[in-house]
């Protein structure tokens, strides 16, 4: 009998100890330093490619690199922050950064990029460095570029009297009319996921949409110009150029799209690997890239897009931010930023790097550098995420015919008042005591 | 003649229904070992044209599902064996033992049945903020350690052992740690195997608190594990399938070899009201 | 004398016993719910966690913008409508499994009944991801099946008319084994002597379940409707996995994944609380109203 309590007594020991050996270790072991860099998606999966070269220059250093699926990114993050749990560096969307800086998660970076003989803020995009200044502080490294453009079937707009891509939403417009009225019914001019909010977002801020107002306080959804730009992009559904799918209804955007089940698709330039990778390969000369039309001709083109892409960034909570800054230097280094390019197709945010021959001799990632000179930030609002969800599921109703445009934009201006309230009412505090 | 017609119809329901039921399960253990791509192409196939251990491989070598299977073992195990021990004595006290207040805290607990435990999640994740226990395996076992359902399964089953057992060990000089170690644990040992089963299926499976709690993918479970696999891998039916398995079958073994105990539990908390 | 020694001695022990456990369930469980309360009555968010001054006392103000809030009421009526349509199906399936195998003429009720209570063991976030596949428009073995009787193919998850019932059918899939265990046990438990009583006066198997069966099942089918009910007011993970947190529409969006997604994801926890209190409000008087119905079914 009591052979059983002891029994019990050594499995909760064994438990216990177990336990203890498992708990958080501290960063350091044996003079090594160990890294927790958290990343993305595919160039977390990447990124572990470059991480030896870095460990043979730095003995010293160990980089534990954690993937985090981009569904739940963001909100893992907070978690994390919130939770006093961070890593030492992640890849963040430049979206988050006002976020995270407001959260107090993220460290500035200005005297450390100051002092750095790798990060040189004269060689990145302007628009994509702005991204990452919060209140006049740097507090992230952009890592790559993410704006999104055309990609169309050259072949498809030949045939429909369109041997060049449209330079403005007129002639997009009736080349989308064409190229429908050739494909018949069950296929396409454009595919524009309904649960994304980049390509209203682009349209809008095409046409000058400020998106918000009053020093971003509240929504400004109804301007004149994001309702022109909400009914051009409803429109599309509408007169069916467009299908009104989400992610989770497309089965396989390359197949389709090789299928001409779609001749346009928005989208940004891990796409260009992608395409190259999984497309048939009689489809090698049938697509390429075009710049964003411009609204009419009376504005420049290309037609501007929105700055996206990822960030380096350091927390406050590491205890080694100098070993983490160095690895943000690594990655920042041209010459791995190409090596990085070639791994992922994903796009340096330095010009330097956009000299070697893999990017300047390639004719699908030339458009993107032209819009990459024509690039604006989203809103700089710590609720940028959550507005920019906010943004598709008010305008979904619309696509989907139970709604009006005007009804949508007024649901969304509403929501996102809401979700701004907290941050007019942090402002006016601010304002009242002074600081 | 009539008879025999309706126990025909009658086999037919029950296998259909098992057939029904199964089907899925069988489903994806065949999935888990098809060639990549196999599970999707139409018309779907339901057994694999071969049979590859590759995806298996693949959540263990590549994706590191060893050590998210050890965590899921470990708090399992941890939880099972820390929340029986403190529902055993809190049960067993409930039971027998004469203290004041004894009733109206009962009461109390009962009353908080009811209460479900998602509106305790969110402080909870800021107590464990407090606590400095977020993404640590205390984390998960702490909250777990012991629960009303079983503090009020074991005082049921406790009330049934005679006073008289416990009065004869006291006059014999017996201390009451002694008591509840060599008299009650064995006497209540069905509903301790029972509450044991419960707590590490509980555990295994549970999903919300492990999701929020754990953030360091070194700390996983596996149904944290694999929902976070799933959004990388959607495409890929069959190594998902394998992580699937390697999920479901742990559990599904246990309670086909435990199966009575569960079962007895089941109706203990269903009727012994 | 020696009596009161022995008393205090006991209640000494009482107190060593209960103590853990107590504690367990005060710190981790009771507290987090009152402090709930509490947090609902405030706007704790993200600004709160970089800077306490910013945390204000709102009084009821989050739950009067969730009574204003379409999402809340989208989110509580899809709720709805899972407990409303899933719960009586899952029991009505239960049923009809506990009878089948507590039929005199079932041959191996043991193999039935494990293979019908198998997925109730099961781990959901594993399961769903099964059925995700199940129910893949092109490639799911749901969608050829129903081509076999000529029903042309449903695309289940990205439907928002047919996302819920997906939902619906995992979960008493799910389910019904565990239910149909307690409801067998039940039938068990109810004397042979009635049913030889019934059938002498020449009820046949239909006026036998109406007449004897289902009465006295009764409190074993209140306690097996009452439980499906709380649980699924709480579906959570279903969705979550099987419709990405809630798609198509937030058509699959319930109020446990409303709270997760305030709460986790965007720190609305002031807000997230509310609606949690609210969940709670629900399920209480949910429950309250089906034993009440009961009692005066009974009466």
């Amino acid at each position: 009998m009591s052979g059983r309590t002891r029994l019990m007594g050594l499995v909760l020991m064994v438990s216990m100890i177990s336990l203890g050996a498992c708990a958080p270790r501290s960063g350091q072991t044996d003079g090594v330093v160990t890294l927790r860099f958290w990343a993305l998606g595919r160039e977390g999966e990447v990124v572990k490619d470059l991480i030896p070269e870095f460990e043979r220059r730095n003995p010293g250093i160990r980089v534990a690199v954690q993937q985090i699926p981009i569904l739940n990114a963001h909100e893992k993050l907070l978690t994390a922050c919130v939770g006093g749990v961070t890593p030492d560096l992640a890849q963040v969307g430049n979206t988050w950064i006002p976020e995270l800086a407001n959260l107090k998660a993220i460290a500035p970076l200005d005297k450390l990029v100051q002092r750095s003989g790798v990060v040189a803020q004269a060689d990145y995009f302007a628009g994509i460095w702005d991204t990452n200044v919060v209140d006049g502080s740097v507090y992230g490294v952009p890592w790559y570029v993410d704006t999104r453009l055309l990609f169309y079937r050259t072949d498809l707009l030949a045939a429909a009297g369109f041997p060049e891509p449209p330079r403005t939403w007129r002639q997009w417009m009736e080349a989308m009319r064409r190229v429908k009225a050739r494909a018949g019914p069950g296929r396409f001019a454009i595919l524009l996921p309904v649960d994304e909010h980049e390509q209203p977002l682009i349209l809008g801020r095409e046409l000058g949409a400020g998106l918000l107002r009053d020093g971003d306080r509240y929504g400004d959804f109804r301007s004149p110009a994001f309702r022109e730009a909400a009914g051009f992009y409803v429109g599309l559904f509408r007169s069916g150029l467009a299908p009104a799918w989400s992610n989770s209804q497309i089965n396989s955007v390359y197949q389709q799209f090789a299928a001409g089940d779609f001749a346009f698709f928005i989208t940004g330039p891990w796409n260009v690997g992608e395409f190259r990778r999984r497309l048939p390969p009689e489809m090698k000369d049938k697509w390429n890239t075009a710049p964003m039309p411009a609204p009419d001709n009376s504005r420049d083109w290309p037609g501007v897009s929105v700055a996206g892409g990822a960030s380096l960034a350091l927390f406050r909570g590491s205890r080694h931010p100098a070993e983490a800054w160095k690895l943000v230097e690594f990655l920042s280094e041209p010459a791995v930023q190409v090596q990085f390019h070639k791994l992922t197709g994903d796009l340096p945010p330095r010009a330097s790097a956009w000299g070697s021959p893999s990017l300047a001799g390639d004719p699908q990632t030339a458009a993107f550098r032209a819009q990459l000179e024509r690039v604006v930030p989203a809103p700089k609002v710590p609720e940028w995420e959550e507005i920019s969800i906010q943004i598709w599921q008010s305008l979904e109703p619309a696509i989907r015919g139970r709604s009006t445009v005007d009804a949508a934009l007024t649901d969304l201006d509403t929501r996102v008042d809401r979700i701004l309230e907290k941050r007019r009412k942090v402002l006016a505090r601010r304002r009242a005591s002074g600081r | 003649m009539r008879k025999a017609l309706v126990s025909l119809g009658l086999h037919a329901a029950l296998v259909a229904g098992a057939v029904l039921t199964l089907l899925p399960l069988v489903w994806m253990v065949m999935a888990s070992l098809m060639p990549a791509g196999e599970a999707s192409s139409v018309p779907p196939p339901f057994f694999p044209s071969h049979v590859t251990f590759e995806h298996y491989r693949e959540l263990f070598v590549h994706l590191n599902i060893g050590r998210v299977f050890f965590n899921s073992a470990l708090l399992a195990v941890s939880v099972t064996v820390l929340s029986v021990l403190l529902n055993a004595m809190a049960g067993y006290a409930f039971a027998k033992l004469r203290f004041p207040g004894r009733s109206r805290i009962f009461g109390f607990l009962l009353g908080a049945l009811v209460l479900p435990s998602q509106v305790a999640i969110l402080p909870l994740f800021l107590l464990m903020r407090q606590l400095g226990l977020i993404s640590s395996y205390w984390g998960v076992i702490l909250p777990g350690m012991a629960t009303i359902f079983g503090i009020f399964l074991v005082r049921q089953y406790a009330l049934s052992i005679p006073d008289e057992l416990l009065d004869a060990a006291r006059i014999d000089g017996a201390s009451e740690v002694r008591i509840f170690a060599e008299i009650i644990m064995p006497l209540c040992r069905p509903i301790l195997v029972t509450l044991a089963i419960f707590t590490f299926l509980g555990t295994w499976n549970d999903f919300f608190w492990p999701l929020v709690v754990l953030t360091d993918d070194s700390k996983y479970t596996l149904p944290v594990a694999l929902a976070n696999l799933f959004g990388e891998h959607v495409q890929d039916t069959e190594l998902m399938m394998a992580g699937s398995v390697l999920t479901v079958m742990p559990v599904l073994l246990l309670f086909l070899l435990l199966q009575r105990h569960y079962v007895q539990g089941l109706l203990m908390g269903g009727l012994k009201e | 004398m020696a009596g009161e020694v022995k008393m205090s001695s006991e209640v000494r022990a009482a107190w060593l016993f209960v103590g853990p456990g107590l504690a367990i369930i005060f710190l981790f469980f009771l507290l987090p719910i009152a402090a709930a309360l509490l947090l609902s009555l405030t706007d704790f968010d993200l600004y709160a966690v970089a800077d306490w001054h910013n945390l204000r006392l709102v009084g009821f103000d989050n739950y009067l913008h969730l009574l204003r809030d379409s999402l809340f009421w989208k989110a509580m009526r899809n709720t709805f409508y899972f407990v409303l349509v899933g719960g009586p199906l899952t029991v009505v399936v239960s049923l009809a499994a506990a009878l089948m195998i507590q039929s005199r003429l079932t041959r191996f009720p043991g193999l039935f009944r494990t293979a019908f209570f198998a997925p109730a063991v099961t781990t959901l976030v594993a399961i769903a991801t099964v059925w995700r596949y199940l129910y893949h428009p092109n490639f799911g073995l749901l969608n050829h099946a129903l081509g076999w009787i000529g029903i042309a193919p449903i695309d289940w998850l990205g439907d928002t008319r047919w996302a819920m019932p997906a939902i619906i059918l995992l979960s008493i899939w799910k389910n019904f084994g565990a239910n149909m265990i307690i409801l067998a046990a039940g039938l068990q438990s109810i004397p042979e002597s009635l049913y030889e009583a019934a059938r002498l006066e020449g009820a046949g198997w239909w006026r036998q379940l109406r007449h004897v069966t289902l009465p006295m099942l009764a409190p074993t089918f209140l306690f097996v409707a009452v439980m499906t009910c709380i649980g699924y007011f709480q579906l959570f993970a279903e969705p979550f996995v099987l419709t990405r947190q809630g798609e198509p529409l937030n058509s699959t969006l319930s109020v446990a994944l409303l709270m997760y997604k305030e709460g986790f994801r965007f720190w609305h926890m002031g807000y997230a609380a509310a609606v949690a209190f609210v969940l709670f409000l629900v399920i209480l008087a949910a429950t309250t109203l089906q034993v009440r119905l009961a009692r005066r079914g009974e009466a």
